[in-house]
């Protein structure tokens, strides 16, 4: 099927935020934040693929060989590393919240502490 | 709200995104198919400005300005999770005792950790040539230092990684992306425009800004993650509540 990889992205989010949303674990929902993200590169590299191509790098390959998008794939690049100082942030927040209310489980954050 | 009227909540929503997902994805061009006119036009772009990896023309000179954007993010998020985990008034620093390390893991460890660093400046430097780049490279370098907590002890994590150093190299990386930007603007009228000589192809110093910014991000990434995986590191090693052990376990007002 044509579409199937496209469609395996969609999963793939839907996982993730089936995740988030039963999730009573923040570390956990971080997890699931990640995985539903990931979904963006699936997809990314699913349009960018080529049948019969390879890496767009053409340090040793001649000039004019079909290569996959690099468009794409500069995208899930940075995706990647954004990604991973994104979830470094949304850890640490977690850390202060377990120092400040002793609890990382969403559903106990009740009230407002400084 | 309940736990049952989440999960049907999402259930609805779920469908909703299934259906209109798998509708959009229908309408685009199927698998693996040969024609990308943007693809091929950033290609055509790449050689032009006689860059050998496609990907990093585009990330570093045909969309510079997302990498920008994106640079920034990362900058911010560093910066946020540093201020987050930084010392609180109500807690102390230990101070960690040297740890025992096979001899063989101790040997293991000096003898990579140059060639991991070594690998991870290659990397960098070879962004516009081969497979890689500043975020790639920056992260082989910042993960690669780790060598030296892993094979010795985190006194000896400390003495190889200037953390003072690494927090005004993330700065000045970053500031660096925005000045080659406005000196592309002064040079050539457009921010962010190439103004070096794009040099020979498949050359080290082919792709004229390519290569610069490269290393701009390639130092704003490996010191940036540096910054993050101590400030980690500093909560689990050095940091504990004033008057309790390591990780105490219950709750505690500010």
């Amino acid at each position: 099927m044509a579409i199937f990889p496209f469609l395996v992205s969609g999963w793939i989010l839907l996982v993730g935020v089936f995740g988030l949303v039963v999730s009573r674990d923040l570390i956990q929902a971080i997890g699931c934040l990640s995985v539903a993200q990931s979904s963006t590169y699936v997809l990314l590299l699913a349009i960018g693929y080529r049948r019969g191509a390879t890496a767009p790098v053409y340090a040793d390959l001649p000039v004019g060989s079909p290569v996959v998008d690099p468009v794409v794939q500069a995208l899930a690049l940075t995706d990647v590393v954004v990604g991973a100082t994104v979830t470094a942030l949304l850890l640490a927040l977690v850390i202060q919240l377990r120092k400040r209310h002793g609890t990382v489980d969403p559903e106990q954050l009740t009230g407002l502490r400084g | 709200m309940s736990r049952t009227a989440r999960l049907w909540l999402f259930g609805a929503a779920a469908v909703v995104i299934a259906a209109c997902f798998a509708a959009a994805c229908s309408g685009l061009p199927s698998f693996g198919t040969t024609t990308h006119p943007y693809g091929e036009r950033a290609v055509a772009a790449a050689l032009r400005q006689r860059t050998a990896n496609a990907v990093s023309s585009v990330n570093f000179d045909l969309r510079a300005f997302d990498t920008l954007g994106e640079e920034s993010i990362l900058f911010a998020s560093v910066l946020g999770a540093t201020m987050l985990l930084r010392l609180a008034r109500d807690e102390r620093k230990n101070v960690p005792g040297p740890e025992r390390v096979l001899p063989s893991t101790r040997l293991f460890g000096a003898l990579l950790l140059p060639v991991t660093l070594l690998v991870g400046v290659y990397i960098v430097a070879h962004g516009q040539l081969s497979p890689g780049g500043g975020f790639q490279g920056g992260v082989v370098l910042a993960t690669g230092l780790h060598l030296a907590y892993v094979a010795a002890d985190y006194l000896v994590l400390k003495q190889v990684r200037p953390l003072e150093v690494l927090d005004i190299a993330d700065a000045l990386a970053a500031g660096a992306f925005t000045a080659l930007g406005v000196a592309g603007l002064i040079v050539s009228g457009a921010f962010l425009h190439n103004f070096l000589p794009l040099g020979t192809f498949n050359q080290l110093s082919s792709g004229g800004l390519v290569p610069v910014i490269n290393a701009a991000v390639g130092i704003e990434v490996g010191s940036g993650v540096i910054v993050l995986l101590a400030g980690f590191l500093d909560q689990a090693v050095e940091i504990s509540e004033a008057g309790r052990g390591p990780a105490a376990p219950d709750a505690k007002d500010a």
